[in-house]
């Protein structure tokens, strides 16, 4: 199944470092892109396929709500990721 | 330690011995304490009654790190309620060397609409600091960014607070302005409109010179030194505060998307919690956009002297020349996403022209987004609301209005949509999809205001705990809580923003309260920091209340009850009860 995923802050770089290799283009902040994942897939798995280490992609959204890793995703789900982030 | 009492009626200065009361209290207890007690609560805020206090935090100028902060208070002409607003600026610590604990300016001339300088300076030979004034005749009227070159040619290496041509004709949007640290007129205390109180006075610049002051007493060196050594390393090592970290890699914009994600970015006046331009006017976007017009990465800069985090950004043109600084969070989001325009270059130019103006860059933003609304622009039409920009600057009768403010320009443009709390606009933050922020928008004693209770950390960021922004259960008590440690760290001089460390590195929190004790003499621990943040808020409530405000006043608008705000389509549902529990139970 297909889900759409926005990276954000140093997340970009650390996918293009990674797997961004594979889908022959640059990863922008909150450009979505598409991962293929098998279905009953998780937020852990979709961490897993990205490569992203949970402590580096600690909060992540589907649909606008925070999920814990354990949520299960379904298809066309919309994923928003950040590393720890603050502001003001 | 003094006093120091300016009265612009004569002209003339006093030192004070500080006392008993006040010798324990720093920031915004201190401005907030000698607002309660010394100006009456039903006073005109421009009126000779109204007093404007200055006060460095308790560890401003020593060595501890991230805490520049200079305490600006008065009763507001925006909200008609006790203000505090702060900002980084070398001026805190410049004024803190002197053993100056607070600057009170009383009175006011018999001249309308003449100002004057005064040049506060470290009198060797007298041991004190001494006050020099003189007419500021060749200031007024005139943009910042070419005045403070004016200043610094005429005095040297000094430290400006001013106010712009906002506040020479009194607007309740005028912040007061400080240099930052290259000079620029960006750091401002801008909320609830402190410098028309600083206009109404007639005092156009405090110029500061601290060379040859004996700086700040420490009275236990060797605690001071612990605490500062484990506050340090909270702040290098965590992940959001650190060198290279999220806040000086992206500065404070940062956060654009993740409200956006959250689906709590205030778009378009306050009618949707998305906006799909959200990701061309982020940090990302701006760390990427400097990149590109630079050919090198540009990582961010102090705002004020000793600071880690290092939050403070810069944006340049298309020819790499700089446009200007700083591009907050909160002030691209108010002349941004809420105003539905996605242009970093018209953004950036109407932060240069609050700067410029002398201006609070939030309640300018959802002004003009109220504007809109009504019709005077189309959201998304950066143009046209560099346009309005320019109408305030050159106080025409519309930018006069809306200079006054969001709710001022909401009634005369007869807009319901108008998001504000005792006068003041609502920040970057939407009450109906995190709900903690709107319980603080609600009821602190500040009018709308985020840093008085920032529930954001834990509804959003993860930082002190991991809360559902759309659930409102136990939200009060989460908004209470931190509205308390707020008034605490306001007063320690630090910025809030080392918040994001403590919360989360408890050895970071002890180092803290340690340095407080080590300048102080003082043995409080965590809990008493917080029960002192508690008694600084009970005196801002008791001067409201005071000044005529009551739990009814403690409310969101209306429209916020009953228009679901898309994607969540929730409404602001904490009921009344618990918004007068977060005081009834202080």
């Amino acid at each position: 199944m297909k889900v759409y995923v926005k990276l954000y802050a140093d997340l970009v770089h650390r996918l293009n470092e990674a797997v961004s290799a594979s889908k022959n283009k640059t990863i922008a902040a909150g450009v979505p892109f598409e991962a293929e994942l098998t279905e009953k897939s998780t937020v852990a798995d979709l961490l897993a396929y990205l490569n992203l280490a949970k402590k580096d992609a600690v909060i992540v959204f589907i649909n606008g709500r925070t999920r814990s890793p354990d949520h299960e995703l379904a298809a066309g789900d919309s994923a928003g990721i950040f590393p720890p982030i603050g502001g003001g | 330690m003094w006093i120091l009492r300016i009265n612009m009626a004569d002209r003339t200065y006093r030192l004070e011995d500080v006392p008993a009361g006040y010798q324990k209290l720093g920031g915004r207890g201190l401005t907030s304490t000698i607002v309660h007690d010394e100006v009456p609560p039903m006073c005109h805020p421009l009126g000779p009654n109204n007093k404007l206090v200055f006060a460095p935090g308790i560890v401003t100028g020593t060595k501890a790190s991230t805490s520049a902060r200079i305490s600006v208070g008065a009763k507001s002409p925006l909200t008609g309620t006790i203000k505090e607003s702060n900002a980084g600026a070398g001026w805190a610590p410049a004024v803190a060397s002197m053993r100056i604990k607070a600057i009170i300016i009383e009175n006011q001339p018999d001249e309308n609409d003449k100002f004057w300088l005064t040049h506060l300076y470290w009198d060797e030979a007298g041991g004190k600091p001494k006050v020099e004034f003189s007419p500021a005749d060749e200031y007024p009227g005139k943009e910042l960014y070419s005045v403070f070159p004016e200043v610094f040619d005429r005095f040297g290496k000094v430290k400006i607070a001013g106010i712009g041509i906002a506040g020479e004709y009194k607007y309740s949007n005028s912040g007061i302005v400080f240099n930052d640290m290259a000079g620029r007129p960006s750091r401002y205390a801008g909320r609830g409109g402190l410098g028309a109180v600083m206009g109404s006075k007639g005092l156009k610049f405090i110029v500061v010179d601290g060379k040859g002051a004996p700086g700040v007493e420490i009275a236990d060196q060797a605690l001071f030194d612990q605490g500062r050594k484990k506050l340090s390393e909270a702040l290098r090592s965590h992940d959001i505060t650190k060198p290279r970290g999220a806040l000086n890699t992206y500065g404070t914009a940062v956060l654009v998307n993740i409200l956006n994600e959250a689906g709590g970015l205030p778009t378009n006046n306050f009618s949707s919690g998305r906006f799909d331009g959200a990701p061309d006017i982020a940090g990302e976007a701006i760390f990427e956009g400097n990149k590109e017009r630079l050919n090198k990465e540009l990582y961010n800069h102090a705002c004020s002297p000793g600071c880690i985090i290092q939050c403070s950004n810069t944006w340049h043109k298309k020819d790499g020349t700089e446009h200007t600084s700083c591009v907050e969070y909160e002030s691209v989001w108010a002349l941004g996403a809420n105003c539905g325009i996605n242009d970093l270059d018209d953004v950036a130019e109407m932060i240069r022209l609050c700067n410029d103006y002398g201006i609070d860059t939030i309640e300018a933003g959802t002004t003009i987004a109220v504007a809109m609304e009504a019709g005077l622009a189309e959201f998304g039409d950066g143009k046209n609301a560099i346009k309005l920009m320019h109408e305030i600057g050159n106080s025409t009768p519309l930018g006069r209005i809306l200079g006054s403010g969001t709710e001022s320009a909401a009634r005369v443009l007869g807009v319901v949509r108008c998001p504000t709390v005792k006068g003041q606009s609502m920040p970057a933050y939407e009450p109906r999809a995190v709900k903690g922020i709107g319980i603080t928008y609600a009821t602190t004693t500040m009018g709308a205001d985020h840093t008085a209770g920032y529930t954001i950390a834990p509804e959003i960021l993860n930082v002190g705990g991991d809360e559902d922004p759309l659930s409102r259960k136990g939200k009060a008590d989460l908004s209470r809580g931190l509205q308390s440690a707020t008034a605490f760290i306001d007063s320690s001089g630090h910025c809030l923003f080392i918040t994001f460390a403590i919360l989360d590195i408890e050895s970071g929190y002890e180092g803290f309260v340690e340095e407080v004790n080590g300048v102080l003499g003082t043995d409080y621990t965590i809990e008493d920091s917080n029960e002192l943040g508690s008694e600084i808020l009970r005196k801002e409530r008791a001067f409201n209340e005071a000044a005529g405000f009551t739990n009814a006043h403690d409310r969101l608008p209306e429209f916020m009850k009953y228009e679901p705000l898309p994607p969540h389509n929730t409404v602001f549902d904490v009921p009344d009860d618990a918004l007068d529990d977060v005081y009834g139970k202080l």
